[in-house]
């Protein structure tokens, strides 16, 4: 296990983005390794996105939808 | 007809009156909002958390500030008093009065020397005495307008003509000694009031200590202690030891529900206001005890009771039913409160802290500003209004919003100030307004083909971000990613100084894409937008690296950590920053009629109030006759309400700008805002119908709760408090006299899966028992009631209530009162009801002649399938969920669709005519536009490599896509698709692609990963 590992976490705008910014007001706290990327929608999530993200040194990844 | 003009008067700049601007502005109208103090923003900047969400208070308001101060048809005048008002309705003249800045706010730049500098120093208001400022200073932080102003009461210059030391080291050459006050006239078509409340002062007080005992405090200091941009920096201490405390009380209706000064109203929103107080404490302070004392709570509004119920179970908040009697101190500083029981029981309790929940009074000048403006005010010095014109002031052309005519909480605020821009129209030009960029707007530069020049931005956000990450660092790091010609840290990126700033920055280092690290594009991305537009950017050139929702405050304890992750969350916004093309928005027609569903007291007051603006609606009743749940009501307490209903609904009737659709249905809605076409059938009528229109309001009501409880429905002698009135309006009672009523509060309200108030049945019950009690005064009656929540001015019947002796027998949910029928096999049997008295200490049991129910209000199970319908949300009691509970309180997330009445939650007549009326003005910033424009974020098709093969018409929600059949390729209804992207991901032949978060651009965030490992 690495020390700072990045977990590449694709959250919908609508529903786990806004869910994450609501952790944050609730000061629920997470590890860092959490890296979010908003998109407009889960379904906007094409397999390949996993891929390449896997292929630039991701080391795990989310997608909250 | 009435004169009408294009200008509004606006009088006070809090929420209500910022919210009143920009509905008015959005009509096109020309408005002067004018305010005492020496920013906009009002009592709102002040609270750290807002109930029941906890959101941050700053935060959620600051963009509607900034939208008030850039929105071209506001003129924001600060420190401006009103001063005479004449003419008529349509055509006022009112003299303002500017007082003088002593700082030329073009010139000052908000550096904030001055201050540091100046050698006074004097309480600080907005930090409640709790900070020192300077007689040169801004009101706060994020003061709109952000520039400084001298206190001409403390400067020693203007005072005793020496020091001048801020005019010496302004650097801006901004100060001006010789300001003078000025006069301004404007003519305006009306005027809103908008001047808010004062908090009470519990100084007079004694036997609470305040001000004498250091660790008595007010709710209004307490909360400023608790900001984290606050004099204490969020970290609660003792003033006297300056230690945190352990246990801490809440003493509520500190001046209110209080007949010895005159105060026999309930302050509406202390409750809420001391269990936000205390969780946001207990959340601050690991193992800190609260507890609040209290009479009742009164946790009346959408939620509250879930928030009240969290604050007992889950924060283990202790609340205690009593009166506080006394407060000692202690020689460590700590205070002793003495109590008293219900049934006279005294008990002493020490604490570390004591915060005073103060109530809501008028405001101190409120009695010069209603001569001035020949208005009358009530019996409790608010201004006068009536139930069924719950806006009006007793002047034509003059209304209220806001705290001005009753306490009131902010989304309350909200609407009634959405509300009253309804009433004004009436006397207002309104002309369909073109949105089409105008001539004078900042020409787009063009930048396709330039290399990226990108601007980071990286905001502390006070200590929000700056107290965990470290900002400075992050701002160094993007400085030296690839493409980035400026990176800088602001204080506050929002603030109107750091935006100017922006624009300067993007002017001088010539950059072409722009990214803020800050906190979150939900709220913010909008206003920096707008921000970089005005700086001849297209405003899609723009990207936020959320560093504050989720990362700063999601990692407090990780310091380190957050600032390496801030540091990624820039590099990758800044790679993608590097991707980002310019976009178009296009415009949306909007038809210009309106449809209300719901012909209730809601329905039909939003219909009347589109048709004065001149507006055409289609209003659907389910029913033969319009009237819903009022037509049950037959009291109020001064007025009367079928009267009004008839009046009303002959208004109504008659009017050609509405038409009425009785027995109709709705079979389906299909379209968007601005275009809708909705299916309707009309019962006995084998014709569907379809009509077309561009907004809708949702007035469907909200039904009785069908009880089982306490033995309904076995005896004539049980009923339910509706049907008491009926009894009471036909004046049928039971044979023989009847002697002995017990009513039962809260059936169905307030218990588990049903977690929420409805509101009016306390005030239902004081009403219908003092109803009774006018023509029968030998009546006993029997209240069993958990709190009693007569909230604002309806406090006076309760207490009248009692006077005449009625019994209040409080009872909990697990220790309900037990109801027995004397004959069983009597349909008409009385009804021995046994509750534990509290006072007593002991069991009583009364021989009932009636027994009733105060059934809950229940949402209609219709809801689920509209809401479906109308791509609209259902809070977890199937009530219509509005887009925000504080600052939306009137719109749905769906654009074009907007809530009122019951629909929304229980509410009482004056407040379903307010939402009603508030609705109404929300969908009219919409109708009164020819055309609206659309995001720029939606689907685009390469047709080259479109195959036709349709999957992505079959995949999308929205309807948005169709396979041209003689091209045979996808062609995107640009209107109606929303950017999700899902046609992108299905695409097979990659011809798809989603402006703003295409391939391309995603793909260099994952590059970008790379170079933060």
């Amino acid at each position: 296990m690495k020390e700072n590992p990045k977990i590449l976490s694709f959250l919908c705008k609508w529903c786990s983005y806004t869910g994450a910014d609501l952790a944050g007001i609730n000061r629920m706290q997470y590890p860092t390794a959490i890296l979010p990327i908003k998109i407009m929608c889960s379904s906007r999530v094409d397999p390949v996105f996993l891929i390449k993200s896997y292929l630039r040194g991701a080391d795990g990844i989310l997608v909250g939808g | 007809m009435n004169k009408k003009n294009r200008s509004v008067l606006v009088v006070g700049a809090g929420i209500a009156g910022i919210q009143a601007s920009l509905d008015l502005a959005d009509l096109g109208l020309q408005v002067h909002l004018i305010e005492e103090s020496a920013s906009i923003g009002g009592r709102m900047p002040q609270l750290d958390k807002t109930f029941p969400t906890n959101d941050c208070s700053m935060c959620i308001l600051a963009p509607k500030m900034s939208e008030c101060a850039r929105h071209p048809n506001i003129k924001i005048h600060i420190k401006t008093k009103l001063s005479a008002i004449s003419g008529n309705p349509g055509d006022f003249l009112v003299k303002v009065i500017e007082e003088a800045k002593y700082v030329d706010p073009v010139k000052c730049v908000a550096c904030g020397i001055c201050e540091s500098k100046c050698p006074v120093k004097t309480d600080d208001e907005f930090d409640m005495g709790l900070r020192k400022r300077g007689a040169i200073s801004r009101y706060f932080l994020q003061s709109i307008p952000s520039e400084y102003t001298i206190d001409k009461t403390k400067c020693l210059y203007l005072t005793k003509g020496v020091c001048r030391i801020c005019e010496k080291v302004c650097p801006a050459k901004a100060i001006n000694y010789e300001d003078k006050d000025k006069e301004i006239e404007l003519n305006v078509g009306a005027v809103i009031l908008a001047t808010g409340i004062d908090a009470f002062d519990p100084i007079g007080f004694g036997h609470f200590g305040y001000k004498s005992f250091k660790n008595v405090v007010t709710s209004l200091e307490f909360e400023r202690m608790l900001s984290a941009s606050g004099p204490l920096g969020g970290h609660v201490v003792r003033a006297s030891d300056k230690k945190e405390p352990q246990k801490l009380a809440f003493i509520q209706c500190v001046g209110s529900r209080d007949e010895s000064i005159d105060h026999n109203y309930c302050s509406a929103a202390c409750c809420m206001f001391a269990i936000k107080e205390a969780i946001i404490a207990q959340e601050h302070m690991k193992g800190l005890q609260t507890a609040i004392f209290n009479m009742d709570i009164r946790a009346y509004g959408k939620d509250f009771d879930k928030y009240y119920e969290k604050a007992k179970n889950q924060y283990g908040v202790k609340f205690i039913k009593s009166k506080v009697s006394g407060i000692t101190e202690t020689e460590a500083g700590s205070l002793i409160l003495k109590y008293v029981f219900e049934n006279g029981e005294i008990h002493y309790s020490e604490f570390d802290m004591v915060v005073l929940s103060i109530g809501l009074q008028p405001r101190a000048n409120i009695a010069d500003l209603a001569d001035k403006l020949e208005i009358k005010l009530n019996e409790y010095g608010f201004c006068r209004s009536d139930a069924f014109a719950p806006l009006q002031t007793t002047r034509d052309g003059i209304y209220v919003c806001g705290a001005v005519n009753g306490p009131r909480d902010i989304p309350e605020s909200v609407t009634t100030a959405s509300g009253a821009v309804a009433e004004a129209v009436k006397f207002l030009k309104l002309e369909r307004q073109d949105m089409t960029p105008k001539e004078d707007a900042v020409p787009e530069k063009d930048v396709w083909g330039e290399r990226p020049r990108i601007g980071a931005f990286v905001c502390h956000c006070g200590i929000n971000i700056a107290g965990v990450v470290d900002v400075k660092s992050v701002a160094e790091s993007a400085r030296s990613l690839p493409n980035v010609e400026h990176a800088e840290d602001l204080m506050y990126a929002c603030s109107q100084d750091c935006m100017n700033t922006i624009k300067e920055r993007i002017k001088e280092h010539n950059l072409n894409r722009i990214i803020v690290a800050a906190c979150t594009p939900r709220t913010h991305e909008p206003l920096f937008r707008e921000t970089i537009s005005e700086a001849g950017l297209n405003p899609y050139l723009f990207e936020m690296a959320n560093i504050r929702d989720q990362c700063s405050w999601a990692h407090m304890n990780e310091p380190e950590l957050a600032t390496l992750k801030a540091k990624d969350l820039v590099t990758m916004g800044v790679a993608k920053a590097r991707e980002l093309t310019p976009l178009k928005r296009l415009p949306i027609e909007i038809n210009p009629r309106a449809l209300i569903i719901g012909g209730g007291l809601a329905g039909m007051t939003s219909a009347q109030s589109l048709a004065a603006a001149g507006y055409e609606c289609y209003l659907l009743e389910k029913e033969d006759e319009l009237g819903g749940n009022m037509r049950n009501i037959y009291f109020n307490f001064d007025k009367d309400p079928q009267k009004y209903l008839a009046e009303l609904v002959a208004d109504i009737s008659g009017n050609e700008l509405i038409h009425i659709y009785k027995n109709a249905k709705i079979d389906a809605v299909e379209g968007f805002v601005g275009n809708y076409k909705t299916t309707i059938a009309v019962k006995n009528n084998d014709k569907q119908e379809i009509l077309e229109h561009g907004i809708i309001i949702v007035a469907t009501g909200a039904e009785e709760h069908k009880t089982t409880e306490y033995l309904y429905g076995e005896s004539s002698r049980i009923i339910t408090q509706v049907e008491f009135e009926q009894m009471l309006h036909d004046q049928d009672f039971p044979k023989p006299k009847v002697k002995n009523v017990v009513m039962i509060q809260c059936v169905g309200s307030r218990e588990e899966g049903k977690m929420y108030c409805s509101r009016v049945c306390c005030t239902k019950a004081v009403k219908n028992a003092l109803n009774l009690k006018k023509k029968h005064p030998n009546v006993n009656i029997y209240v069993a009631y958990r709190d009693v929540r007569t909230y604002g001015f309806r406090e006076k019947y309760y207490t009248e209530l009692r006077d005449q002796g009625a019994m209040f027998v409080h009872y909990e949910p697990e220790n309900k009162p037990q109801v027995k029928l004397i004959d069983d096999f009597d349909p008409d049997s009385k009804v021995n009801v046994t509750m534990f008295d509290p006072i007593m200490n002991r069991e009583v049991v009364v021989e009932a002649d009636l027994l009733i129910l105060a059934t809950a209000i229940d949402a209609r199970k219709e809801n689920i399938d509209l809401a479906k319908m109308l791509k609209i949300s259902l809070n977890t009691d199937g009530m219509f969920l509005e887009a925000h509970v504080k600052l939306r309180p009137v719109d749905f997330a769906t654009e074009g669709v907007f809530v009122a009445g019951l629909a929304h939650n229980p509410k009482d007549m004056d407040e379903s005519i307010t939402q009603a009326k508030a609705a109404a003005s929300r969908g009219l910033t919409y109708l009164s536009k020819k055309s609206i424009l659309a995001e720029g974020t939606i689907t685009e098709v390469n047709e080259d490599r479109c195959t036709g093969c349709g999957y992505c018409e079959e995949i999308c929600a929205y309807n948005a896509i169709a396979v041209d059949p003689e091209k045979e390729i996808a062609v995107i209804n640009e209107a109606l698709c929303k950017g999700c992207g899902a046609c992108v991901a299905s695409c097979r032949c990659s011809a798809l692609n989603l402006r703003g978060f295409t391939n391309e651009q995603l793909f260099s965030v994952f590059d970008a990963l790379e170079l933060t490992n």
